[in-house]
């Protein structure tokens, strides 16, 4: 073996203060300052809608504002923005409420009852439907499931009620395919892999030794499911539903081409209605009065808290229970 | 500067006056969240001389080793309280920087862990690459000394550029040896670096350790006490977080002064 | 207690739920995919590529202008977005010790969970009102303030799945953390960043909202970034909302492109983290 010489003293060569002092301190402070700017970024949106919008916001007053039901962008310069609230509202939850037994239903099924392969490919399929583009499923909207809806459900039930039942007629509004329904039809379609995705997580985080005490017992596959899975997964599958939720109050572009762009309440079954995101996308670059503009952003901003309310809820819920940690 | 180490007052080694201290712990505590992992431990580490930890898995001699080159400052969980003075100076001392203290002390890990992106080349020159230094013929140089040493150069030198994760766990290891060497560390701090040796390549390890001797302060860890008896002139014995006897090898493992410490020798040697 | 039998019948019967349940959640999307083909396919040919579009009414023409400005605006997008994100995605990583870590993460996801037509006013209100018109640029921002959560997300997890000893070794060299970092942990999670980077750009390359009011749309091609631009979800909604069958048939021609792009991003992604 060769003989090892005594200290050679290539580390003699003091490698420059950069890497003895500075370093570390500039790098952290480099990815400091830029990391923390998404912080600022956050909180930013919520403080400049709020500036953008303080004009109109001032002019009706913070709860005025929000509870005003005329918005008149044309001749009274009056802005109330309840309308888009209500059908922000009334579409996201309905969204949730159809969309999460299906949702559910397709975690348990990957989860627990599928094979290997056919999981894999049905989770594959669901991570695709989160990212497909909201104007795809806009064109399938105005395209193919609005006049299907109108000829199998709206107008039978509309011809029916005409018929059967003329009280109902007001309630169900215009047939024509373009409405309140047909929006939550297409919204809870695009919120389906969110709930699943993040309850298949939670559901495969229960730890093994749980399912198996529960079968040792003698239980069936459901029984287990029901007495065991769930229970243990039931602040994944929570999150999952808020982060749905989240997802279907700022969905813009689809609901905006099937929803009928219509501010007039009462909103009815089928009849058009608008959205908080709809308004904001579609005004905003044809406004000319600055109230209107300012309008618009207020809007931005009361869509904001509602947002980020229930989006700070569902990041801390997946935070806290490690759900979902894996994914984007 | 060097320091003088008294040896403790218990104690009645006949210790040669020539010997230097280059590190001494005092009171080193590591704490896991609420568990200790290493309670109070006072010894000397003499300059120029190989030191073997022994004791029985999970007794602490891993996590007292790193707290020698301050390894624990990335596990938010752990803390070390307690004094580490090389050459005098507290590593944890305020204004000390772990760097510094790092290329001072080197260390091989239990398991290898070689830089999987980098070719064999690429990780026994690394230390040396990533702080600046460029010049090929050098860093040639340096890489085949430390592969060397290591034992490894025969069976590598002919693919030094192929990837690192292609070696045998065995020579993974070794790599790992050389990649520790190539920066020439003062002190060598060793956590079972054969474990995954056969004995051959073992035997060189040992050979090196005997050699690095005269320049490097060496620390190893073992579970084979043949080989603490072979290679260290130091030996403490570790139990459950706690030092139990510190000695010379040679009186430790013939005369222990401590029951534990005889049962486990006298266990092991059978 | 229920006999055997009823809770066997039982079970079945919750089976055939849940798999109704699932062919249902699977249904929307292959709906989507097959009239997207269906109508959008043919329609596929050199001009879509290369023509702009033609006056309303007239019969032909192209998206030429609205692919390089999808290019254009998301490319400069990522360019913004990357420091952040991959900044963003070190800190939670590999300083575990910092303080600001959990507000930063809830923060980061709950950006991302915010609407994009938000991300698109807030382009609006500092870009397009500063510069006083509708440009490319103020759209790159706001795909910007779209990919960033997104690329910190993946930075970090990609960045947790290189294994910790690695990092010990480094330091162990006395390497200093910046070097062990830059030079070692993040070339081990270089094709997860990548693909993190990639996943963020697919997804921010099919929003429409945000641009409606910021790139505006552009029926003539350019490449100022100062300039109102064109994108293809922009395009494809002037034309899926027109009274024009051909637009139509381009429109679904467009949403072919997009969920190529989604599916190819997608399958890439898949590739490229293979095996963990
Ligand atoms: N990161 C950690 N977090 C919590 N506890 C730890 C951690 N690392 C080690 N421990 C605990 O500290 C004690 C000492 O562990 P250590 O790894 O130092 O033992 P060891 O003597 O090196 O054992 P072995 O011979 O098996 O390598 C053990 O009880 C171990 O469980
Ligand atoms: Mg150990």
């Amino acid at each position: 073996m060769q003989q090892a010489p005594v200290q050679s003293s290539l580390i003699k060569q003091t490698p420059s203060a950069i890497y003895r002092l500075w370093g570390d301190r500039i790098f952290l402070s480099v990815v400091l300052l830029l990391a923390l700017s998404i912080v600022a970024l956050t909180l930013g949106l919520g403080y400049y809608l709020y500036l953008g919008g303080s004009q109109a916001i001032n002019k009706e007053g913070f709860w005025g504002f929000l509870t005003g039901t005329t918005w008149d962008p044309a001749l009274k310069l009056e802005f109330g923005i309840w309308p888009y609230v209500l059908g922000t509202l009334i579409t996201s939850f309905a969204a949730l409420l159809v969309s999460f037994p299906i949702a559910l239903a397709a975690a348990i099924f990957t989860a627990e009852y599928a094979p290997r392969w056919l999981a894999g490919f049905i989770n594959y399929l669901v991570d695709l439907m989160a990212a497909v583009p909201s104007v795809v499923y806009g064109i399938w909207g105005i395209f193919v499931l609005a006049p299907f809806l109108r000829e199998v459900i709206y107008m039978p039930t509309f011809l029916w009620a005409a018929e059967k039942a003329p009280g109902l007629v007001p309630f169900l509004g215009n047939p024509a395919g373009y409405g309140m329904f047909t929006g939550v039809v297409i919204l809870s379609s695009m919120i389906i892999p969110f709930t699943a995705a993040l309850s298949r997580d939670a559901i495969a985080l229960v730890p093994a030794a749980q399912r198996e005490g529960a079968y040792a017992l003698g239980a069936t596959r459901w029984e287990v499911m029901q007495t065991v899975i769930l229970p243990y997964a039931r602040g994944g599958i929570f999150a999952g539903a808020m982060l749905a939720l989240g997802r279907a109050l700022g969905e813009t572009m689809a609901v905006a081409m099937v929803i009928g762009n219509s501010n007039v309440l009462p909103y009815t079954l089928f009849g058009p209605a608008s959205t908080m995101p709809a308004v904001i996308a579609l005004e905003l670059k044809e406004a000319v009065e600055d109230l209107h503009y300012s309008a618009i952003i207020g809007v931005g901003f009361y869509l904001f808290l509602i947002a980020f309310i229930v989006n700070v809820a569902a990041s801390y819920l997946l935070n806290k229970l490690k759900v979902g940690s894996q994914r984007a | 500067m060097m320091r003088e180490f008294k040896p403790m007052a218990s104690s009645e080694m006949t210790l040669d006056p020539s010997l230097k201290t280059r590190i001494e712990t005092r009171h080193v505590t590591v704490i896991y969240g609420q568990k200790a992992g290493v309670k109070d431990v006072t010894m000397p580490i003499y300059a120029n001389k190989v030191t073997a930890l022994i004791g029985p898995s999970g007794c602490g001699k891993t996590t007292f080793l790193r707290s020698l080159n301050r390894m624990h400052d990335l596990t938010p969980s752990a803390r070390v309280t307690g004094e580490v003075l090389l050459d005098g100076i507290n590593v944890y001392a305020a204004g000390v920087d772990p760097v510094e203290v790092r290329r001072k002390i080197g260390m091989v890990f239990q398991k290898p862990n070689p830089f999987p992106t980098l070719s064999i080349y690429g990780n026994v020159v690394a230390g040396l690459r990533l702080v600046g230094i460029r010049k090929k013929s050098l860093l040639d140089e340096a890489a085949e000394r430390a592969l060397r040493q290591a034992a490894l150069w025969d069976e590598v030198k002919d693919r030094l550029h192929a990837p690192s994760m292609s070696l045998s766990g065995g020579q993974q290891q070794r790599l790992c040896i050389a990649r520790a060497l190539a920066v020439e560390p003062e002190v060598l701090l060793m956590d079972e670096p054969t474990s995954a040796l056969d004995p051959i390549s073992t035997q060189s390890i040992e050979d090196l350790l005997t050699e690095l001797k005269n320049h490097v302060t060496i620390v190893i860890v073992t579970h084979n006490m043949q080989q603490a008896g072979r290679v260290s002139d130091f030996t403490g014995y570790f139990l459950n977080g706690e030092m139990v006897e510190f000695g010379p090898t040679s009186l430790l493992f013939t005369t222990p002064k401590d029951k534990r410490t005889e049962a486990y020798i006298t266990g092991r040697f059978g | 207690m229920r006999s055997l039998q009823a809770r066997y019948t039982r079970d079945r019967l919750i089976l055939i739920v849940v798999i109704a349940g699932t062919i249902l959640a699977a249904l929307p999307l292959t709906l989507v995919l097959g009239y997207a083909l269906v109508n959008g396919f043919s329609s596929l040919n050199w001009d879509f590529f290369t023509k702009g579009p033609k006056p309303p009414g007239e019969l032909g023409g192209g998206m030429a202008p609205a692919i390089v400005g999808t290019l254009i605006i998301t490319g400069t997008g990522l360019l913004i977005a990357t420091p952040f994100g991959i900044a963003a995605g070190i800190l939670l990583a590999e300083y575990p010790e910092n303080k600001l870590n959990p507000t930063l993460r809830l923060l980061s996801d709950t950006l991302n969970g915010m609407p994009a037509v938000l991300k698109g006013l807030l382009a609006y209100v500092l870009v397009v009102k500063a510069q006083g018109s509708f440009s490319g640029l103020s759209g790159a921002v706001a795909m910007a303030f779209i990919m960033v959560p997104i690329i910190a997300k993946t930075t970090e997890s990609v960045l947790k799945l290189v294994p910790w000893n690695i990092r010990e070794a480094g330091l162990a060299l006395g390497l200093p953390r910046w070097r062990v970092i830059l030079s070692l942990v993040l070339p081990a999670a270089r094709a997860g960043v990548v693909t993190g980077l990639l996943l963020a750009t697919a997804r921010a390359a099919g929003e429409a909202a945000p641009l409606i009011f910021t790139a505006f749309g552009n029926s003539l091609l350019t490449y100022n970034l100062l300039q109102p631009m064109d994108t293809l979800p922009l395009r494809l909604y002037a034309y899926a909302i027109s009274p024009y069958e051909d637009w139509h048939r381009q429109a679904w021609a467009a949403a072919v492109v997009l969920l190529g792009l989604i599916v190819l991003t997608s399958l890439l992604a898949r590739w490229v983290t293979r095996g963990r």
